[in-house]
């Protein structure tokens, strides 16, 4: 348990934390409809006649969907309901053609699951594990643009019918990290199944917070649920601000009402929307247009045998069988792209490199990504072409401060490093005949201190070393020149 | 040609087939009718000119030797059904103006098949109604009188009374027709003609302006028995835009018609024996008892114990889908929108659904939403569900007794309008025999029987099992040619 504590006048308080996700399905048609569910288009351009509510239309469920919610609680280690209905849930809205969302009330498609999270990357002991209620399949709503017109609000119903997750955890967390913690896993998780993009700023995913304070120990409190929160930052920032108001609140006499309420970015705190007095009466009840949803046997084997090596999994080979630190393995594996780009390097550069290969990715890579302000997507750096930089670096072709070098032009050009080094002769040398003629020249010209060296100024042995380099434009393979200065000064 | 209109589906047919007369004669012989027929109030649109274009199309379509199912056959269509590019309303004012861009499965099949569209029928308001009184255009007037020499305006029955109306008035050969809780049969009785809902499943419901998604079905009425199976062929089969529609093939139903009912056993439920069911029901239902018998069948009594709650669970189920099914009728999207000046949306809402809806529709609004309400959804919406899989069990254990039920299609003859239209539960009534069936998803057809002592016809239904429409269309059909109703309404409009 986390010892996470709000210090209010009278005393310590725990917060009490739970999250609906809301994550839109990857999937290019909507939940009921063929209509396209692409990002940004033109209002109203991806509105079927089933999505507009004409009169007798009907939904028709996307097997696709299905397909991503069931792969998605397989990936949470959840309950899988092999018997799942839609129902309605009825209310007036602009931004609702229906009049009713198809959602799941009664018999989700996904039932209890859990989710590992590490409050620290290089600790094991900091793991948690927090429960995940369930998974239903619903549409999601069209958006109401209230600033077309001067006194009317314009419906865009792109958005209408298409596929949510809503992945609704226990309320197990017990401080701002631990749900900070818990979105992040849980987006890592759907972006390497590919059933959710986890794109908050497009909408992607966005989650409803419930929050509540108490006493350590004592039984819950009354909780507020600030709706669609759609960043981790934003998250974590709603709770801390909803639970010092709760404490505050409770602290000066007052009560805690159960009530919905509102996440104001601008403002950084939660505003009451609606009470639970004010509440819809969402009259469900089982969606008569559809049947129940009965997944059999070969579809959950063919769900399941299509699912990624996850997160966890992945971490714990990594450290395993790879023997990478910790840390590394936790880096590489928390999003699915970097873990793809980590492999297809070791694939072409050999396992048995697997720290060195980590290492520079995380150090030299990462660096220089962030430096360029790309991301690893946009990477000029191929993982076949960082594969080779690091094979010449291990063949000896490359000193250390070549390969930098050589990483430096490849990022600005991005070409094969073999191709750099042959085109500017960054190549290294190990010929003892150069070396040691350029060795001879350096003592030479350094009589003075070739004397002192002698007379045991050992710390001098660098400055030779620095010296035959830099003769040298550091392509001398500095192993080789170690030995024969070593000789050399006798 | 004036005897053209006195033909049904399959005469038509026929007679295109074989050089009789022309499909545009037909068509033009209908659309006069139908303009002479304008004070029984029976077409909400009338489309002379596709049908004449589907005529035209069938005599092509014989000269080069591939004419299709229905080709040559003009139909008028229930304004349930979306018609691509012709006003679609389900009898609401909340939808005048609406013209769909898409053509509902069933009148779709339908042209497919050949068969042309002479307009659409009026109906009652989202087909909830059993007087076709709740349409916002007005009731439509059956073609039928009391022979006492009054003329009171009578009920063509609803919800498809325009479509009832306009067969029984030869203003249709065939027309399509919608049932959610005997909105098919009863007016089919009404007006002395046939009409058989299908196996729920069987049609799809993708363009059918829905009621209660979970009863809606589509089906023909017609003439005769035999016209319905050659509708029927048409409009049914599978269609993957409906969830609920059955992947299964269509039978060839007209192919197989046989009255020859030696080896079946029809049920006679002793529920439906009600108090204060006039005489002549009884006396109808005797006769098709010896109807059925004098072809074969073995008559036996059954039961069906959860009858009398048939009418009270459909009364919470319909009502609490429809709630739900017509939030869409909102103004923001398509059809009526009410708009007070500095109005905000809610009261957009409100000003659109008070103008748009009339008083039955709203009061199954009510009923709907009251029911499905937190704290009442287990009493009512709940406790329906489980009373209705009771019904369904009903039928399952009947059907080890018998092939098909037995009984009349109402408890009356059709009534005059007005006469009920302020008492909804003696409304509600007339569906009394034809719940159970909507409420079980079966086949049932009404079949004309005879007429009453103030002429009216009375029709008897045929219930069976689940996929079986042809036992129940040769059982119709033996039922038919026994009791030989001939009757049909002197032409006073």
């Amino acid at each position: 348990m986390s010892d996470y504590r709000i210090h209010g006048a009278t005393g310590e308080w725990e917060v009490v934390i739970g999250l609906e996700v809301h994550a839109q399905v990857t999937s290019r048609a909507k939940l009921f409809s063929g209509a396209s569910t692409e990002f940004g288009a033109e209002p109203n351009t991806q509105v079927s006649l089933v999505d507009a509510a004409m009169p007798g239309m009907l939904p028709v469920p996307n097997a696709e969907c299905i397909r991503q919610a069931v792969r998605t609680g397989m990936a949470l280690e959840a309950q899988i309901n092999p018997w799942s209905r839609f129902d309605r849930k009825n209310y007036f809205y602009a931004d609702l053609p229906q009049g009713y969302q198809i959602s799941q009330l009664y018999h989700p498609i996904v039932g209890e699951g859990e989710i590992e999270i590490l409050l620290d990357d290089k600790d094991e002991g900091s793991a948690r594990r927090v429960g995940v209620e369930r998974i239903h399949l619903e549409q999601d709503a069209g958006k109401l643009m209230h600033d077309q017109h001067p006194t009317m609000s314009y419906v865009d119903l792109n958005r209408s019918g298409v596929a949510l997750m809503e992945i609704v955890s226990k309320p197990d967390m017990r401080s701002p990290e631990e749900a900070g913690a818990y979105i992040r896993k849980l987006r890592s998780i759907l972006r390497y199944v590919g059933s959710c993009d986890g794109n908050m700023e497009q909408g992607s995913m966005r989650a409803d917070v419930n929050v509540s304070v108490r006493r350590p120990g004592q039984p819950f409190g009354t909780r507020t649920e600030t709706k669609n929160v759609n960043s981790v930052r934003f998250i974590m920032a709603a709770i801390e601000y909803e639970a010092n108001r709760q404490v505050d609140l409770l602290e000066s006499g007052g009560t805690i009402v159960q009530e919905t309420r509102l996440w104001d970015p601008d403002k950084a705190e939660t505003r009451s929307l609606r009470s639970k007095e004010e509440a819809h009466d969402y009259r469900y009840f089982p969606d008569p247009d559809l049947l129940p949803v009965e997944l059999s046997d070969a579809f959950l084997a063919d769900c399941r045998a299509s699912l990624p090596e996850l997160p966890d999994a992945k971490r714990r080979r990594y450290e395993g069988a790879l023997g990478l630190p910790a840390y590394n393995a936790a880096v590489l594996t928390a999003e699915v792209e970097t873990a793809r780009w980590f492999e297809a390097l070791l694939e072409k550069l050999g396992h048995e490199h697997a720290v060195r290969a980590s290492n520079w990715v995380i150090s030299d890579l990462f660096g220089a990504l962030n430096r360029l302000g790309k991301a690893l997507a946009e990477s000029p750096v191929t993982p076949a072409q960082a594969a080779e930089l690091l094979r010449l670096t291990a063949d000896g072709t490359l000193s250390g401060t070549l390969a930098k070098q050589v990483f430096e032009i490849m990022l600005e050009t991005g070409e094969d490093p073999a191709a750099i080094v042959e085109a500017r002769g960054l190549k290294q040398t190990s010929d003892t005949g150069a070396i040691d003629k350029v060795i001879a020249d350096v003592l030479a010209a350094n009589a003075d201190k070739v004397a002192e060296y002698r007379s045991g100024k050992d710390k001098l042995f660098g400055f030779f070393v620095g010296q035959t380099m830099k003769a040298m434009a550091g392509k001398a393979n500095p192993q080789v020149v170690n030995e024969l200065l070593k000789k050399a000064l006798g | 040609m004036a005897g053209l209109t006195d033909l049904g589906v399959a005469q038509i047919r026929d007679g295109v087939r074989d050089g009789a007369f022309s499909a545009r004669e037909v068509a033009e012989a209908f659309n006069a009718i139908v303009e002479k027929g304008r004070a029984l109030n029976v077409y909400t649109v009338e489309t002379p000119e596709l049908a004449l274009a589907a005529a035209d199309a069938a005599d092509k379509a014989r000269a080069s030797g591939d004419l299709k199912p229905l080709s040559g056959v003009p139909l008028g269509i229930k304004d349930l059904f979306a018609t691509e590019g012709v006003a679609t309303t389900a009898g609401s004012r909340i939808l005048e103006g609406f013209t769909p861009p898409y053509e509902s499965t069933v009148s779709g099949n339908l042209k497919r098949a050949g068969a042309g569209m002479l307009g659409k029928l009026n109906m009652d308001e989202f087909a909830m109604g059993s007087s076709n009184e709740t349409s916002a255009w007005g009731p439509v007037l059956s073609p039928w009188r009391r022979g006492d020499g009054g003329n009171a305006p009578l009920t063509p029955g609803g919800s498809s009374g325009g479509s009832a109306a306009a067969v029984a008035a030869r203003l249709a050969p065939g027309v399509t027709g919608t049932d959610t809780g005997g909105s098919i049969r009863q007016p089919a009785a009404f007006v002395g003609i046939a009409g058989i809902k299908p196996t729920y499943g069987r049609c799809s419901r993708w363009g059918m302006v829905a009621f209660a998604s979970s009863l809606d079905q589509a089906g023909p009425m017609a003439r005769d028995v035999r016209d319905c199976a050659v509708m029927l062929e048409a409009m049914a089969g599978f269609d993957p835009k409906d969830s609920t529609s059955l992947d299964l093939p269509v039978p060839a139903w007209e192919a197989s018609l046989s009255s020859d009912m030696r080896g079946k056993r029809i049920g006679i439920p002793r529920e439906y024996r009600i108090d204060g069911v006039p005489a002549e029901i009884d006396e109808v239902w005797e006769k098709g008892i010896a109807c059925m018998r004098d072809a074969g069948a073995e008559i036996v009594e059954v039961s069906l114990p959860h009858t009398k709650y048939a009418l009270p669970t459909y009364y919470i189920i319909a009502p609490a889908e429809a709630s739900s099914n017509l939030a869409r009728y909102d103004g923001v999207r398509y059809g009526l929108r009410v708009a007070p000046e500095q109005g905000n949306l809610t009261d957009m809402y409100e000003a659109t659904r008070a103008a748009g809806f009339g008083a039955e529709v709203k009061r199954r609004i009510m009923i709907g939403t009251y029911v499905l309400s937190a704290g009442f959804y287990d009493a009512y919406f709940n406790r329906a569900q489980k009373v209705r899989a009771l019904i369904a069990r009903d039928f399952e254990r009947v059907w080890e007794r018998c092939d098909l039920i037995l009984t009349p299609t109402a408890p009356s003859a059709a009534f005059a309008l007005g006469e009920k239209s302020n008492d909804p539960i003696a409304m509600y009534l007339n569906d009394v025999f034809a719940v159970p069936a909507s409420l079980a998803g079966l086949p049932a057809m009404s079949v004309p029987a005879g007429l009453n002592a103030e002429g009216l016809p009375l029709g008897l239904q045929l219930v069976g099992k689940a996929l079986d429409e042809q036992s129940v269309l040769n059982a119709g059909l033996a039922l038919e040619e026994r009791a030989g109703f001939t009757a049909r309404p002197e032409a006073w409009w």
